[in-house]
C-alpha cells in the first residue's frame, strides 16, 4: 500500500539563543509551548492523533521519552502512544519521516511529529575519576569512612566540561563539528570572506522574514514562568556586516581556520511540530493541507566530512523522481556552517565530483541563492539540533505555499557523517 | 477510552457489613478487628453523638472478643472524618454541653484503655473530632495525602474531645499548640515529621503496617519530642507568653477569646492530663456560650449556604479570559490552578507574560508541588491569537471599564463563541442592563464579579439581569464553587451588592478627612471595630480611580443621596496617585505604612459614622432584592470584604444592636440626608 501523505499544519517556538545558563524552558516545555496553540487551531480534537513522534538529542533526566511526556502534558490522553527518535541533527526530520512511512503504508491516519532541544540545559559532565569518587562518598558509612573518602578528592574533579562540547565532538574521528567544516572548506576551496558574506545574508533574510510577517503563524510566542515573553528568534543580527564578521577569530582552528562564531550556526533552544495526515483523515476532519510529502532519503559518509551529506542524501532523491536541479523550486539546507553549505553547492557544480560520487555524467547544477534558504537559516536563527530537521520541512512547506511554487527539498547534514532529505510537492 | 486503572480499582473501600444495631459503622472480623466509620446518608463522616454512642457498644464487643489488634478507619473516599457534628452542639448551652462532652470523653477514654493495640488508619481530611478519635488510638497510620488538623479555632473554639491534652502529650507541645492555635492542617509528611503519624504509607501497604502495629514492631514516630522540658509550669508560662503575643497580633483577645482560653488551659494544666481533660471540657462549654463563637458558627453555616447556592454541574471545562490586566490574570491563574483549562487573550504579549508569572507566584504561595505547578501552568495558555474564544464553555470579559470597548468585544464574539457557551463580564461599575443589548445571547450573559486578589478573596458575585436564563446563573454559581470560591447570587444594581454596601464606608472616610480627621485615626477606629482594613487603606488597595468610578456609578444609579467626592481625590487620580498599585495614593507607600493596629479606645461616634452607612446600605439592598435574603448579604460582606466575622455580618450586627435607625437619624440631623435610615429598617425585625 502506498498512500499519499500530507503536511497539514505546523508551528514552532522562537529559537532562543543559549546565553551561558539554562534557558526558561526544558525540551518538553518547549514542545508544550508551541504544541498547545497548534493543537487549539485545528478543527479536530486532540484525541484524533494516532501517534506522537518527537526528535530530541539531549534528553534531560526528568523527561525520559520526551515524546510521551509532551503528549501527556498536551492533553492527548493516557492512551496516546508516543516515542522519541534520535539520529543526532536529523532527529526532527526522522520523526517526520517515520510518521510519513506509517501513514503511507496505511497503519496510521494522523500523526503529530516534532523535534525539540534545549541546548542551554545540556548537563555538566564530570570526568570518570570524579564520578567514581562521588559514588565512593555515597557508599561511605559513618563519619570516619566519609572523611577518608573525602581526602581522595582532587581539584580537577570540580572542572566539569559542558556536555554539549562533548556532544559536538565526533566520537570516531575526535574532530569537533567545526573542524569537519574546516575539512570541507579546505577540500572545496571556500574562502573566509565568502562564508562571512553568506552568514550576513542569512541574518538579513531572517530579519526581513520577521519584519514582513513571513513567519507569522509558524513561529508562535513562548511565555516563561518568570513573565518573560519570546516573540522572535532572538539570535538574529539585522545589522551584521562583512566588516564586523571579518574581525572575529576562528572558533575551532586558531589562527588560520575559516569557521568563526559569526559564520557557524548558533547554539539555541527551540521546538517544532508538524501534523501529517492521510487523505482519509483530511476528509474526515475537513483539513486543508499545505504540502504533500513525496519521498525521503538518508545517506551516510565519512564522519570527517559530515557536512557534505546533504549532497549524498538529496541528489538520489531528485534522481529517483527524474528531477533535475532546476526542477526544484525551493531548497532548505540546514546551515550548520556557512562553509559547509557552500561546500555542498560547490560539489553540485563540480563535474568530477558529480560523476565520481553521484554517478551523473556532469555537474548536477547550480542552486542559486534566490531559491536557497529564502528566509534565513541556522546561522541567523540557530540550530537546536533535534529540532532543525523539523523546522526546515515546515518552513519549506510554508515558503512553497507562500510563493506558489511546485517542488522543494529540505535537507541537512548530521553529526556523525549522515544526511537526510525530504521532497515536498504543492498539495 | 476505558480508564484501565479505574477498572482495576474497587469502587468501595470495604464490603464489610454494617455492624449490628448501628447506623454508622461497618465491622470486619479478619486478621484485624476493623471498625469502618461510614456515616449514614452522607458522603462525609462527622463525629456525632450517635457515632460515639454506637462506637461505645462496639468497643465493649471488641473488649470481649480480645482481638490481636483493633483498627478504626473510614469507608468514605474523601477522608477519615471532617470533624464534630456542628449541628449537634451548636445549640447546646452550659450544663447540657458539659454532659455531652463528658459522655464523648468516656468513649474515647475507653478506646484509649483497651488492653490490645489499637490503630487508626487515616486518609484525606482528618479534622477536629475525627483527629481526636485517631489520637485516642495507640497508633496512627496515615495514607499519603492525609491532612490532620484542628479547625475549631475558626469557630471560636478549641478542641473539645480530648485533643488538647492528647496532642500536647503525643508530640512537642509547642508544635501541638501551634496546630490548634492557627487551625491549619498538617499534611502527610509534616504530620509524620511531627510525630502525629507512626507510619505514612500508600494504601497498598496499610495491611502490612497494621500487622507491624499488631506485632509491636511499629514504633512511635515522635518527632524530637521535648515535652519533658515543658513539664514545669514556669517553662510553659514562658512559652505561653510568647503564644499570647503572637495571637494578639493575629486577632485581638477582645474579639477572639478562644486562642487565649486554649493557651490558659495548657499553661495551667499542661503538666497533668486528667486535670487538663476536665479543664478542656469546662473551657469548651464556656466558649460555646460566647457571642463570638455563636457568630462564628453562624458564619460557618453562611459559608455552607453560599456553597449550596452553587451546587450541580457547571459544564465548563474551558474558560477563556479576555483582558490580561490584574483581574483577568488572577481569574485565569486561579481557574487554571483549580483544574480548568484556561486561555487568556490580550492585545499585547507582555501582560500575558505577567499572567504566567502571577500564576507561578500563586502556585508557590499556595504550596503546590513541582508537578502540580507544572500542570496548572500547562492548563493556562496565553492566547494572543484568540483561539480560545471558539473553544471555551465560558468566556469571561475582564477589559477596562469602558462600555464602547466591551460592546465592541461582544460584537466580535457573536459568531466566534461555540453554541451553549456563556459570556460573563467582570465589570464592577457598569450596569448589565446597559451592556446586555450588545451581547451575542442575552440569556447566556451575566456578571461574574471577582474581588482582588482572587487567590485570597473567596467571594464571587454572580450577577443576574432581566434577560439572563436561570440555567446560565446556575452554571456560573456551580463554576464558582467548582473553582473553590463562594458564589453570592445578586441582582443588577449600582455597585451590585458588595460595592453598594462598602462604598459608603470609603466615601464617608474621605468626607471625614476633609473635616480634619487624620488618616490614621480613621483607619485605626475601623480596625478596632474589627474591619480587616481601615477605609483609607482599603481605598488605596482598591485603587482611587476605581473608587471614583464606583462612586460615580452609585451617584448616577441610586435614588438615595450619597457622599460628595472631594475635589482633591479627583486631583490625586489625575496626577496618577491612584493608590497602592501606583506606590502613592492616600498614603505614600515609598515612605510610610498604613496603620495595622486598632485604636485602644476608639471613639464610638467615629466608628458609627463609618460602619452604620454600610448597615443602612445593606438594609436597602435587602429591601430592593439585590440579594435573596439577609443571610446572603451578611455572608457576602464577610467573605467578600472581610467584614468582621465575629460580628456575624452587617444585618446580624444591626439586629443585635437594635439602636441603629435612631443613631442614623441623629447622624442625618448632623451630617445630612445620606444618613437617613432606609425604609427597609421597619421590616428587619
Amino acid at each position: 500500500m502506498s498512500r499519499p501523505v500530507y503536511l497539514i499544519d505546523g508551528a514552532r517556538t522562537p529559537f532562543l539563543k543559549a546565553r551561558g545558563r539554562p534557558g526558561p524552558f526544558t525540551p518538553v516545555d518547549l514542545a508544550v509551548q508551541c504544541g498547545r496553540p497548534l493543537l487549539m487551531r485545528q478543527p479536530f480534537d486532540a484525541s484524533a492523533f494516532d501517534l506522537v513522534i518527537l526528535g530530541c538529542v539531549n534528553v534531560i533526566q526528568d523527561e525520559m521519552n520526551p515524546a510521551r511526556v509532551a503528549a501527556l502534558r498536551l492533553g492527548l490522553g493516557e492512551d496516546q502512544v508516543a516515542f522519541t527518535v534520535q539520529i543526532n541533527c536529523g532527529s526532527g526530520m526522522q520523526s517526520i519521516d517515520t510518521a510519513f512511512r506509517y501513514i503511507r503504508e496505511g497503519s496510521h491516519e494522523i500523526v503529530l511529529a516534532g523535534g525539540t532541544e534545549a541546548l542551554s540545559h545540556a548537563p555538566l559532565v564530570y570526568n570518570r575519576e570524579a564520578t567514581e569518587w562521588f559514588g565512593e562518598m555515597n557508599r561511605a558509612q559513618g563519619p570516619l569512612d566519609k572523611a577518608k573518602a573525602f581526602t581522595d578528592v582532587r581539584p580537577d574533579f570540580f572542572s566539569p566540561v559542558i556536555g554539549l562540547e562533548r556532544g559536538l565532538t565526533d566520537p570516531i574521528t575526535s574532530l569537533n563539528m567545526g573542524q569537519t567544516a574546516e575539512v570541507l572548506a579546505h577540500r572545496f576551496g571556500i574562502e573566509r570572506a565568502t562564508a562571512d558574506a553568506y552568514a550576513v545574508e542569512s541574518h538579513k533574510r531572517l530579519a526581513a522574514a520577521q519584519e514582513q510577517g513571513r513567519l507569522d503563524g509558524e513561529v508562535l510566542p513562548a511565555f516563561g514562568r518568570d513573565g518573560s515573553t519570546h516573540r522572535h528568534d532572538d539570535g538574529v543580527r539585522p545589522n551584521s556586516s562583512i566588516e564586523k564578521l571579518a574581525k572575529l577569530d576562528p572558533a575551532f582552528e586558531k589562527p588560520w581556520g575559516k569557521v568563526t562564531p559569526g559564520n557557524a550556526s548558533q547554539i539555541t533552544d527551540g521546538a517544532s511540530w508538524v501534523i501529517l495526515a492521510s487523505e482519509t483523515a483530511i476528509e474526515a476532519h475537513g483539513l486543508t493541507p499545505i504540502a504533500r510529502l513525496v519521498d525521503s532519503e538518508w545517506s551516510a559518509l565519512d564522519p570527517a566530512i559530515m557536512g557534505l551529506a546533504p549532497v549524498t542524501a538529496a541528489t538520489p532523491l531528485a534522481q529517483r523522481h527524474g528531477l533535475d536541479c532546476d526542477d526544484i523550486d525551493l531548497w532548505e539546507i540546514n546551515e550548520a556552517f556557512a562553509v559547509q553549505v557552500l561546500a555542498c553547492l560547490a560539489a553540485w557544480q563540480d563535474d568530477d565530483f558529480c560523476r565520481d560520487v553521484l554517478g551523473y555524467d556532469s555537474a548536477f547544477g547550480r542552486i542559486d541563492r534566490g531559491r536557497l534558504n529564502v528566509d534565513g537559516g541556522a546561522i541567523s536563527l540557530g540550530h537546536p539540533v533535534g529540532t532543525s530537521g523539523n523546522r526546515i520541512v515546515l518552513h519549506l512547506a510554508n515558503a512553497m505555499k507562500a510563493r506558489g511554487v511546485r517542488r522543494g527539498i529540505a535537507t541537512e547534514c548530521i553529526g556523525g557523517g549522515q544526511g537526510g532529505a525530504m521532497l515536498l510537492e504543492a498539495a | 477510552m476505558t480508564d484501565i486503572l479505574d477498572q482495576i480499582t474497587p469502587d468501595d473501600a470495604t464490603e464489610a457489613p454494617k455492624a449490628p444495631e448501628t447506623r454508622h459503622w461497618r465491622r470486619e472480623d479478619g486478621e484485624a478487628h476493623t471498625l469502618w466509620l461510614d456515616c449514614a446518608e452522607t458522603t462525609t463522616n462527622v463525629i456525632s453523638e450517635e457515632v460515639l454512642r454506637e462506637l461505645d457498644t462496639l468497643l465493649d464487643d471488641a473488649a470481649h472478643a480480645r482481638p490481636e489488634v483493633l483498627v478504626i478507619r473510614s469507608a468514605k473516599q474523601g477522608g477519615f472524618a471532617a470533624g464534630a457534628d456542628i449541628d449537634g452542639f451548636a445549640n447546646l448551652r452550659g450544663e447540657e454541653a458539659v454532659t455531652l462532652l463528658q459522655q464523648g470523653h468516656a468513649v474515647l477514654d475507653k478506646l484509649a484503655a483497651l488492653p490490645f493495640p489499637t490503630v487508626a488508619v487515616v486518609h484525606g481530611a482528618t479534622l477536629g473530632g475525627g483527629f481526636e478519635l485517631a489520637l485516642a488510638c495507640d497508633h496512627r497510620i496515615g495514607i499519603d495525602g492525609v491532612k490532620l488538623g484542628f479547625p475549631e479555632i475558626n469557630l471560636g473554639l478549641h478542641p473539645g474531645l480530648g485533643g488538647t491534652f492528647r496532642l500536647t502529650r503525643l508530640i512537642d507541645p509547642v508544635e501541638a499548640m501551634q496546630l490548634m492555635l492557627n487551625g491549619r492542617s498538617a499534611h502527610d509528611r509534616k504530620a509524620k515529621k511531627l510525630g502525629i503519624l507512626d507510619a505514612l504509607v500508600p494504601e497498598r501497604h496499610v495491611v502490612a503496617a497494621i500487622r507491624a502495629a499488631a506485632g509491636g514492631s511499629l514504633e512511635h514516630g515522635n518527632g524530637g519530642f521535648r515535652a519533658s522540658a515543658l513539664r514545669t509550669r514556669a517553662a510553659r508560662s514562658l512559652a505561653a507568653t510568647r503564644m499570647r503575643s503572637e495571637s494578639e497580633k493575629k486577632a485581638p483577645r477582645a474579639h477572639y477569646p478562644a486562642p487565649f482560653a486554649l493557651i490558659d488551659l495548657w499553661e495551667d494544666h499542661g503538666g497533668d492530663a486528667t486535670e487538663m481533660q476536665q479543664a478542656e471540657i469546662a473551657s469548651f462549654a464556656e466558649l460555646l456560650d460566647s457571642t463570638t463563637t455563636q457568630n462564628l458558627i453562624r458564619v460557618f453555616y453562611l459559608r455552607q449556604r453560599l456553597k449550596a447556592a452553587g451546587k450541580g454541574k457547571d459544564g465548563i471545562a474551558h474558560v477563556h479570559v479576555i483582558g490580561a490586566g490584574a483581574m483577568g490574570s488572577e481569574i485565569a491563574a486561579w481557574s487554571a490552578m483549580q483544574g480548568k483549562r484556561v486561555t487568556i487573550e490580550d492585545t499585547e504579549l507582555e501582560p500575558l507574560g505577567d499572567t504566567i508569572r502571577r500564576a507561578a507566584d500563586i502556585c508557590n504561595a499556595k504550596h503546590l508541588n513541582g508537578i502540580e505547578t507544572r500542570d496548572a501552568l500547562d492548563r493556562l495558555i496565553p492566547d494572543p491569537d484568540r483561539l480560545g474564544r471558539a473553544h471555551a464553555d465560558l468566556v469571561i470579559e475582564a477589559v477596562p471599564e469602558k462600555s464602547d470597548l466591551k460592546e465592541k468585544i461582544y460584537a466580535e464574539l457573536t459568531d466566534a463563541m461555540k453554541p451553549g457557551a456563556i459570556l460573563a463580564t467582570n465589570t464592577s461599575s457598569l450596569r448589565l442592563s446597559d451592556l446586555v443589548d450588545a451581547t451575542p445571547d442575552p440569556a447566556r450573559f451575566a456578571g461574574l464579579h471577582f474581588f482582588n486578589p482572587v487567590s485570597r478573596m473567596p467571594l464571587v458575585e454572580v450577577v443576574s439581569h432581566d434577560m439572563a436564563a436561570q440555567d446560565t446563573l446556575d452554571r456560573l454559581a456551580a463554576f464558582t464553587t467548582g473553582i473553590d470560591r463562594l458564589p453570592a447570587r445578586v441582582a443588577d444594581y449600582p455597585g451590585f451588592l458588595i460595592n453598594r454596601i462598602l462604598a459608603p464606608y470609603l466615601m464617608e472616610a474621605m468626607v471625614m478627612l476633609n473635616e480634619g480627621h487624620t488618616r490614621e485615626s480613621l483607619d485605626r477606629a475601623a480596625l478596632s471595630f474589627g474591619m480587616p482594613m481601615g477605609p483609607l487603606t482599603l481605598a488605596d488597595q482598591v485603587g482611587l480611580d476605581i473608587c471614583l468610578e464606583v462612586a460615580r456609578s452609585l451617584r448616577d444609579g441610586l435614588d438615595v443621596p450619597v457622599a460628595e467626592t472631594p475635589d482633591w481625590l479627583r486631583d490625586k487620580v489625575n496626577e496618577g496617585h491612584t493608590g497602592r498599585k501606583a506606590g502613592k495614593g492616600l498614603y505614600d507607600y515609598n515612605s510610610e505604612d498604613p496603620p495595622r493596629t486598632p485604636e485602644d479606645d476608639a471613639d464610638q461616634a467615629v466608628i458609627d459614622r463609618l460602619i452604620l452607612p454600610m448597615c443602612n446600605a445593606a438594609v436597602e439592598c435587602l429591601r430592593k432584592g439585590v440579594a435573596p435574603e439577609a443571610d446572603t448579604v451578611d455572608a457576602a460582606m464577610i467573605f467578600g470584604t472581610g467584614w468582621p466575622p465575629f460580628r456575624g455580618g452587617p444585618l446580624h450586627y444591626a439586629r443585635i444592636r437594635r439602636d441603629i435607625p435612631d443613631t442614623l437619624h441623629r447622624l442625618e440631623d448632623r451630617h445630612g440626608p445620606r444618613f437617613a435610615p432606609d425604609p427597609g429598617w421597619a421590616d428587619l425585625g
